[in-house]
């Protein structure tokens, strides 16, 4: 890697002030910017540590039930302390990478990335989450944008991530055999008002609603309401793992799954 | 009763104490006062010209010790190929330069331009950007049967074509081989394709060179599985320096499937280096330069048609392979597709016509070489699927299909220049019968069925030629080495064994296994004996270790050496118990006068040896013996397989559900290391049947150049083994009746994992006939579904 300056922050001011300088880059887990970093890849001039940042830390229950996670709380702390509050989210934390990663990787890290195949950001869009950051909220459905894009501003932090819960969930993942990344994951969330369904892994535009399965599901909470959907496979990703139809046809399976899951 | 030490103890392995907690010697544990550190400016373009390479901003950056490039290796030879083939026509392969650097053109993403030494690893990365590079980029050859056409683009502009050989084994006569099969009864056609693999070791490849300016010596530190023939490649043929002065010592080495046999440029270079910077020189593989550096194994596009009777005898055999060598000749890349896998198309059954055609190409990929099994995998697979397959369109057992035409008369002379000296094929397949419970699987197939799952069973049989051999064959076949080994057994004062052995030992357990041969011959501990090996200032010139040789070659020259040392120790006996030589009798490690009682321990005798006060005259003083072996012939270990998988057919996830391996490998030494091997190869061999895949696009880039996209299988891939070692046929032309066990599971593991999943679609109802490995998910949902 290239050289750069480090700076460890306690508050999220301090934070947000050292990530005014030109070329620093917010640091959560590391578990994606640090291999960047060491096939140079990029260049920053200042890393920003946010894990020693104690607002950013940890799972609260509020008063209306919901979950206020820090951003900078790991997988194993969110897979810990939510196996008895929300699942379906602690199990899919309990599943992201190895147990190194899994102690490392942060949630906000994980949704300021949005990496395509990434497992939070179906998590945050299925539960119909809010991303709070240093200076406003966003709506899940406001914040991915596409691939490794996101509503997030330059400089700017996940401090806590919102959870509604739900009736019942589920994750469905199926494995991309060599990252072990979900090639198809679906987070499917059932509420007193609808169904959400999103879907990561599959889509070149990244994280994504599958609008049509939710309709049906909301007519009809069953697998079979599912039968005749079908995912257009155009804008699916297709690669060395799995084509564009495959995909298409996971989505299909791994929803049925996770619908036959909440039953 | 199993024996609690000696020759059949499952004796723990000693050298895992310090591998286990972190006592090991690694090569990049190796660092030497004053070393620099070498960073290799790769292409990251397959195929294109050098216009210019400009290294002068480069060596005015900070920590600069010096920066190479092609210019610099032009007075030095390029690295060697040991295997010189010869085509069908009987010319000679085309055998175009390697560089240790590249010079007029880069061959393959990966191919290195030029090297910059300094202080530090960051600083020679640092300045290997300031290399300024212009290249011109030209057309990637990649697809091997159009590259194989008139008119395609070179990647060696100074050979005829891209075709290294045109090679053919068994019958010459073309038309008697369309006889045979324009008069079969029935003819079973199959196209597939062996895919490329990395092989991954856990230890990436490392080199630390360094020279002794006073003594004009060097020595070269190497993640290798043969110091001795890198010593000898290296010094004869790249860098002309005696070898008197060169020391190759490969330590404590994690991992090498076949990929560490071979010379490689990093290795020549920091040895050249450490002289032209006068300082040590180190290079330690990253994880992404090992995926575009290290020699990659199989990629054969093979078309294989088996012919049958109206019985449903085997009567003819004929494949058409393109073999992919990559960019440059690897060391024994030549021999792979040629000597180890067309010698292996009879695979275990007595086929009386078989004619095996092989085009060698070279692509701009990666070089391609020996990988865990070396071609025998690529000759099993091709012949075990088309077996299979035949019994799937005849309707009949393909276990009976096999049993029916097994080769059950031994010596068995092959098409295909080999001789069996020994096996029991349908006692191997008895034994796997019981052992994978086969009469229970119809049951198991309902319960999978139950649970909305397809089940199927997948058979194997393979034979293997190991040890190759003799030197005086290889040679007329266009080896450019002996592969014969040595040992020297040393026996100290006090009694203890030191054993210095060519072959090298890489996780194979030698230094466990080797000392368990001695001390049983002897009647004394194991722990008196220990293995000395991977240092050529302290052994004897041995081959080393691949090809599952190391104890039928090397262990069987211990053999020969300590049966000199014990014939020597009698007389040092016979004089200390003033008996008759011919009455000395050694047992448990006592020398004792037949039909008395009197006797002298071991340790007498060896003190004696060295302290020969009390000493027949006509011996010399000491105890130390060595011995060379070449073997008479290959040794051929065999095998059935049986695996069972399910698949999801809503997903086309495929799982293993039991795999089972009953093997004849001879005697067994250590059955917990034989079974250990076995595990392996079969890991090995799953996954590159459902996993691993070395992907190219058409530009030559590289598609799956890290973990992220090349699938290793992880533990929770693979099932618990069932292995049955007790089929036993004693190799008949060395001294311990041993085969060699290290690549079996890898070689007879890919064919049963696919034929099951054939076997599962169709009890499914789905007529698939052959997906290519690996047998992903995606490619078995789109056969299913095509």
């Amino acid at each position: 890697m290239y050289s750069f300056e480090f700076e460890k922050p306690s508050t999220i001011a301090d934070a947000v002030a050292a990530l005014g300088a030109e070329d620093a880059q917010a640091l959560g887990g590391g578990q994606t910017l640090i291999p960047t970093l060491k096939q140079r890849l990029a260049a920053p001039t200042t890393l920003v540590s946010l894990s020693s940042i104690p607002e950013m830390q940890g799972v609260c229950v509020e008063d209306d039930g919901s979950l206020a996670i820090g951003g900078a709380t790991t997988h194993a702390t969110v897979a810990a302390e939510t196996a008895d509050k929300y699942a379906a989210l602690s199990d899919l934390a309990g599943h992201i990478g190895d147990p190194a990663v899994r102690n490392r990787g942060t949630i906000g890290g994980s949704l300021a990335n949005n990496d395509p195949a990434a497992c939070y950001p179906a998590a945050a869009l299925g539960s119909g989450a809010t991303i709070i950051t240093n200076n406003r909220s966003v709506s899940a459905d406001d914040f991915f944008q596409g691939m490794f894009t996101t509503a997030l501003d330059e400089g700017e932090i996940i401090t806590t991530v919102h959870f509604p819960i739900p009736q019942a969930a589920s994750y469905q993942k199926f494995l991309q055999p060599a990252s072990r990344f979900a090639l198809v994951g679906v987070f499917l969330a059932r509420f007193a008002d609808g169904v959400r369904v999103a879907v990561t892994g599959a889509s070149e535009d990244g994280v994504f609603r599958w609008s049509e399965a939710e309709e049906a599901l909301n007519k009809e909470f069953r697998p079979d309401a599912l039968m005749d959907l079908k995912i257009n496979p155009m804008n699916m990703i297709g690669d060395l793992h799995g084509s564009k139809e495959y995909r298409a046809h996971l989505v299909g399976v791994m929803t049925k799954r996770a619908v036959e899951a909440c039953i | 009763m199993p024996k609690d030490s000696g020759i059949g103890a499952s004796s723990k392995r000693r050298e895992d104490v310090r591998f286990l907690t972190g006592a090991g010697n690694y090569t990049d544990d190796i660092n030497v006062h004053g070393q620099a550190y070498v960073h290799f400016l790769r292409s990251d373009i397959a195929h294109g010209r050098i216009k210019s390479i400009d290294t002068s901003a480069a060596e005015g950056m900070p920590g600069v010790v010096k920066v190479f490039t092609g210019k610099d290796f032009e007075g030095v030879g390029g690295m060697p190929c040991g295997w010189e083939v010869t085509d069908k026509h009987g010319a000679p392969m085309q055998e175009p330069p390697h560089p240790i650097l590249a010079q007029g053109k880069v061959r393959h993403v990966g191919d290195p331009i030029a090297a910059v030494v300094a202080d530090s690893l960051e600083q020679a990365r640092d300045a290997a950007e300031a290399i300024d590079l212009d290249i011109e980029e030209l057309p990637a050859v990649m697809n091997m049967k159009a590259a194989a056409q008139d008119g395609s683009t070179l990647v060696h502009d100074d050979l005829k074509n891209n075709i290294c050989y045109d090679w053919q084994l068994g019958e010459t006569d073309d038309a008697k081989v369309d006889e045979v099969f324009a008069n079969a009864a029935h003819v079973t056609t199959l196209d597939l394709v062996n895919n490329r693999l990395v092989a991954n070791p856990m230890e990436p490849r490392v080199a630390v060179g360094e020279y002794k300016r006073g003594t004009d010596e060097y020595t070269l530190f190497t993640t290798s599985q043969n110091p001795h023939v890198i010593r000898l490649l290296m010094c004869a043929f790249v860098l002309g320096l005696p070898e008197h002065k060169v020391r190759v010592v490969a330590p404590d080495v994690g991992g090498g499937f076949g990929t560490k046999i071979f010379h490689y440029a990093e290795e020549a270079f920091c040895t050249f280096a450490a002289k032209a910077c006068n300082r040590p020189v180190k290079w330690t593989s990253s994880r992404s330069e090992a995926f575009m550096s290290d020699a990659h194994g199989r990629d054969h596009v093979s078309k294989i048609e088996l012919a049958l009777d109206a019985d449903n005898n085997f009567i003819g055999l004929r494949t058409n392979t393109y073999a992919n060598l990559g960019a440059y000749l690897s060391t024994f890349s030549s021999s792979v597709p040629t000597w180890l896998h067309g010698t292996l198309m009879a695979g275990n059954y007595k086929t009386p016509v078989i004619q095996v055609n092989v085009k060698a190409m070279f692509t701009n990929t990666v070089p391609v070489d020996a990988y865990r099994g070396a071609g025998r995998p690529e000759a099993t697979y091709q012949l075990e699927r088309v077996v299979d397959k035949a019994a799937r369109e005849l309707g009949v057992d393909p276990i009976a299909l096999r049993r029916q035409n097994f080769v059950t008369q031994f010596p068995y002379d092959t098409p295909v220049a080999l001789t069996y000296d020994t096996g029991d094929y349908n006692g191997t397949m008895d034994k796997l019968e019981a052992a994978a419970d086969l009469a229970g699987f119809a049951a198991r197939r309902a319960k999978s069925e139950a649970n909305g799952k397809l089940r199927g069973l997948g058979i194997n049989c393979y034979i293997e030629a190991c040890g190759i051999a003799p030197s005086n064959i290889v040679g007329m076949l266009g080896a450019r080495a002996g592969l014969y080994d040595a040992a020297t057994v040393r026996v100290n004062a006090t009694g203890s064994i030191s054993v210095m052995v060519g072959a090298h030992s890489h996780g194979q357990g030698h230094e466990t296994a080797f000392p368990q041969v001695v001390a049983d011959m002897i009647g004394i501990d194991e722990s008196m004996v220990e293995i000395v090996h991977g240092d050529t200032s302290k052994i004897p010139f041995g081959m080393g270790t691949y090809g599952s040789r190391s104890l039928a070659v090397c262990g069987s020259a211990m053999v020969k050496a300590t049966e000199k040392v014990i014939e020597k120790a009698k007389k040092i006996a016979a004089h200390l118990l003033e008996a008759s030589e011919a009455d000395i009798e050694l047992k448990d490690g006592q020398f004792s006068v037949a039909g008395t009682d009197k006797s002298v321990a071991w340790g007498d005798v060896t003190l004696t040896a060295y302290v020969p006060h009390n000493y027949p005259l006509e011996v010399e003083p000491g105890l130390e013996e060595t011995a060379f072996y070449d073997p008479a012939n290959f040794t051929f270990p065999a095998g059935a397989y049986a695996c069972e998988v399910e698949v999801d057919p809503e997903t086309g996830q495929v799982t293993i559900e039991a795999f089972t391996a009953a093997d004849d490998f001879g005697n067994i030494i250590n059955p917990m290391i034989v079974d250990g091997q076995v595990h392996g190869g079969i890991g090995q061999g799953i996954g590159q049947a459902l996993l691993e895949n070395c992907a190219y696009d058409e530009n030559g880039q590289l598609l799956s150049a890290s973990f992220m996209d090349y699938a290793m299988p992880r533990a929770d891939d693979l099932p618990f083994y069932e292995v049955d070692h007790s089929s036993q046929t004693p190799c008949t032309h060395n001294p311990l009746g041993v085969k060699g066990c290290g690549e079996a599971g890898a070689i007879g593991s890919p064919p049963a994992v696919v034929n099951a999943v054939i076997d599962a679609l169709n009890s499914g109802g789905k007529a698939v006939d052959h997906i290519d490995m690996p047998v992903s998910p995606s490619r078995v949902w789109a056969a299913m579904n095509s």
